[in-house]
């Protein structure tokens, strides 16, 4: 008898609110989608990247239409398929110790590699191996390579392990892009490069990245306008998928912009799920990717308790704008490097204790929570160690709840929820002990 | 220390390298340094880094790989969750309890997110330490791959010599590189005499030996496995009716010795592995003349071991080191070992059992930690993988 994943479906809700972007957000990708499986139909051609390292002015440079197995991977938790995708895989031999991202896509694969819309994805012409933070890219790579026997280019981007961007680093990748990458995608496409096309391009990266870091910066204001983990996965959703680079992309961003200049003025908070979040308790700072096989009862969670995420790292993983970078179009290709290094996974791990101290004191925030993935060692390995050290230097009390990207086995309702509880009554104890000291 | 080491010609000096191999609190390594005012040592994890520039500073290259299954490890589980490997906790450990005290630095090498975080964890956690996390290039073309490796040699290079107060001259890393040149040939006569006669050169001996290169100078080193090679030749040993194999996926976190002493007693004798892979992840003589980090570039971009940590440009190569390495040593089928939680071993591996499948290869799997007590169920899977292996054979 084989055995069956099942993920608990919470009862019938309500009708669930959202923000107008976050329906203008739903059909981008809704259209996208159906660009990428109607590719067959239209001759266009289709390159697989990931979201760290997304090179997508480049590739709309040679008219090729971006797919990322991550976001398909994330596609298939919040859709509650991911679970016998990942059975699926293990049971071709996959390690259930790896990470789920992987297993869901394989499993996919192996059972129609259906998208979203239920139509069938196209087969990759090219593999853009982007190997930018997470070492699994590269494994996973060579694992679709082997299934979809198409050509691979590899980008290696150098961690920033001593903290820095070396002269070394840049040259090394522009001239990987230079010699390896732009050849290989103008003879895969047929397409000449031209570095005027992706100066263009780069230039509207930068209106949205402005647009973009606006909106993230909003959560300083009390109460915060946006959840900035929660909601900002729907943020960031054009900028690290196929928009950045594009007019939709700017289109989306001042439009989300002026939405959440609207709930500022208005002195309203987040949007959930259930509607207005009501008063703002806590103010979190959370480290780690989300679970997505429960994305609305972890949600739920917080918004339950008046906590809202203020600053997160996971929406910096296709890009941290918010320290001042942006893409330059005076150095095309430089940029790029610099924004493939640049992206939080690559950041050396004093580095991303620096960014998240600076979170918790520049959106005063009540604390840091790190949801822990156990399938993401880019991530998880050492997190122990970043929430001690946030803690002792910000002075504000730090949680760790554990769960995993898209593997439903490892999302523990009641065991998050009851260390939830345990880390608002801490906040609330520390509270109480300043206000007596003082 | 098992007695029978005592009296064979081999004994000594498996006696010695199993000495060695259970101090964890690195008296040889200690000991050189005090013998000189002025030393230095530079611990380095798997995969592979270039000891020759160490060594070339007149410093000792000290590998490090975890704490083995001697190791109650207390305050390194503090610092990572159950689903994490072992082998960065236990270094923690060995770390925090001070039994790395003396050394002056660390190199992390670019073989997964762990290590690669770790480099960071020990920044912070031993600020008096020199870290470097050693990345390597992921592009083989001398003027793309190889222009960034040697810009990160003359960075490492240039380090050390401040580490030591003085240059590292072109003259002491042509010395070094010879010196590790002699080392691999000899680590690689014992792979070929025990893939030749490996009721001669049992696994956990050449284990050892092997890892007695993580601690000792190379010379000492060098002498050692002239030593061995020469005793183990003249040792009279029962020839068993084991069948061979190669063993794979513990290129990093080190299985337990009774485990590599468990496969031999089921009936598998390992004629190849991707043990301790520094000690020959060059596979062929590093020039001695002209720019010895263009050399030590050269070597590693097109005369290197192939490992999961290593991306494989061409797909129709994918594994087929495997192969070869089972052609090599005439070996009857391969074992993959990897650590939980390994993700370079693990995500690799459905490939290369494609690969064997195709070659008609036959192979197990399992998995274990470096603490791993319990060698029943692996010896009888070993056990049933040698017996099917020649029930295969027979027909």
């Amino acid at each position: 008898m084989s055995a069956i994943i099942t993920t608990p479906k919470p009862a019938p809700a309500k009708e669930v609110v959202k923000d107008a972007s976050m329906v203008k957000q739903k059909e981008m990708m809704a259209a996208h989608y159906d660009r990428l499986t109607s590719a067959a139909e239209t001759g266009e051609k289709v390159a697989s990247t990931f979201v760290p390292g997304n090179l997508n002015e480049l590739l709309m440079c040679f008219g090729l239409v971006n797919n990322l197995p991550e976001v398909n991977a994330i596609q298939n938790g919040l859709r509650r398929t991911s679970g016998a995708y990942v059975l699926e895989a293990e049971k071709i031999g996959h390690s259930e110790d790896v990470c789920t991202y992987v297993k869901s896509d394989v499993g996919m694969m192996a059972k129609g590699n259906l998208a979203p819309n239920g139509k069938k994805f196209p087969n990759p012409d090219v593999l853009l191996l982007s190997y930018t933070g997470c070492f699994t890219f590269m494994k996973w790579f060579e694992l679709l390579r082997e299934q979809y026997k198409c050509e691979t280019i590899m980008l290696h981007t150098p961690y920033m392990g001593d903290g820095k961007i070396t002269p070394n680093m840049i040259e090394y990748m522009v001239k990987q892009l230079k010699e390896e990458v732009i050849p290989k995608l103008e003879r895969i496409s047929g397409v000449k490069f031209d570095i005027d096309r992706l100066r263009e391009y780069l230039k509207k990266s930068v209106t949205a990245e402005e647009d973009l870091v606006w909106v993230l910066q909003s959560a300083k204001h009390k109460p915060s306008p946006i959840d900035a983990y929660f909601g900002g996965i729907y943020y960031i959703g054009p900028i690290f998928g196929a928009f950045r680079g594009t007019d939709d992309a700017i289109e989306y961003y001042k439009f989300l912009r002026e939405e959440v200049a609207e709930r500022l003025g208005r002195g309203q908070g987040p949007v959930t799920p259930d509607g207005d979040m009501g008063q703002e308790k806590y103010r979190l700072v959370v480290e780690g990717p989300p679970n997505y096989t429960s994305f609305r009862q972890f949600w739920k969670m917080f918004y339950d308790e008046g906590a809202v995420v203020v600053a997160s790292s996971y929406t910096k993983v296709g890009g941290v704008y918010d320290f001042g970078f942006r893409h330059d179009p005076d150095k095309p290709l430089e940029t790029l490097a610099e924004y493939c290094l640049g992206v939080y996974t690559n950041r050396s791990l004093p580095m991303r204790i620096d960014m998240l101290a600076s979170y918790v004191k520049d959106y005063d925030a009540d604390g840091l929570l790190i949801n822990s993935i156990k399938s993401c060692n880019s991530f998880s390995a050492g997190q122990l160690l970043i929430m001690r050290e946030v803690e002792k230097r910000t002075g504000k009390p730090a949680a760790f709840v554990e769960s995993d990207l898209v593997d439903p086995r490892y999302f523990s309702a009641a065991n998050i929820k009851n260390r939830l509880e345990s880390y608002f009554q801490m906040i609330e104890q520390k509270r109480t002990s300043a206000r007596t000291a003082a | 220390m098992d007695a029978s080491l005592k009296t064979s010609a081999t004994g000594p000096i498996v006696a010695r390298a199993q000495a060695l191999f259970e101090d964890l609190s690195f008296t040889a390594a200690r000991e050189w340094k005090a013998a000189q005012p002025g030393r230095k040592v530079i611990g380095y994890m798997p995969l592979y880094v270039p000891r020759e520039i160490i060594h070339a500073a007149d410093m000792l290259p000290l590998g490090i790989l975890g704490g083995g299954d001697q190791l109650e490890v207390i305050h390194g589980d503090a610092y990572y969750q159950s689903y994490i490997c072992r082998i960065p906790r236990s270094t923690v450990e060995l770390g925090v309890s001070g039994r790395l005290d003396f050394v002056d630095g660390m190199l992390f090498p670019s073989i997964c997110d762990v290590i690669r975080n770790l480099s960071g964890m020990w920044k912070m956690m031993f600020p008096q330490v020199y870290v470097r996390y050693f990345d390597v290039p992921q592009n083989y073309r001398d003027e793309i791959g190889g222009n960034y490796y040697v810009n990160e040699l003359v960075e490492l290079r240039h380090d050390l010599a401040e580490l030591r107060g003085k240059p590292i001259t072109d003259d002491e890393l042509h010395r070094s590189i010879a010196l590790y040149n002699e080392n691999r040939r000899l680590v690689r006569e014992l792979y070929a005499f025990r893939a030749e006669t490996p009721w001669l050169a049992p696994a956990a001996e050449v284990y050892l030996v092997l890892r007695a290169g993580l601690v000792l100078p190379v010379d000492e080193h060098s002498t050692m496995l002239r030593a061995y090679l020469t005793a183990a030749k003249t040792e009279e040993r029962p020839r068993r009716d084991n069948c061979r194999i190669v063993l794979t996926g513990a290129f990093c976190e080190q299985p337990p010795l009774n485990l590599i002493k468990s496969l031999e007693l089921s009936g598998c004798y390992v004629v190849d592995d991707d043990l301790l892979l520094v000690t020959r992840w060059l596979t062929s003589d590093v020039s001695t003349e002209g720019d010895p980090l263009r050399s030590l570039a050269t070597a590693f971009l097109h005369h290197s071991e192939s490992t999961a940590a290593k991306y494989e440009p061409n797909e129709k190569e994918k594994g087929q080191h495997l192969v070869r390495a089972v052609a090599r040593s005439a070996a009857e089928g391969v074992i993959f070992a990897a650590p939980s939680f390994c993700d370079p071993a693990l995500l690799d591996r459905p490939m290369l059992q494609h690969v064997l499948n195709k070659a008609g290869i036959p192979f197990i799997a399992f998995k274990y930690a470096e603490n791993s007590g319990q060698m029943q169920p692996i010896r009888e899977q070993a056990g049933t993988f040698a017996d099917s292996i020649k029930l295969w054979s027979a027909a």
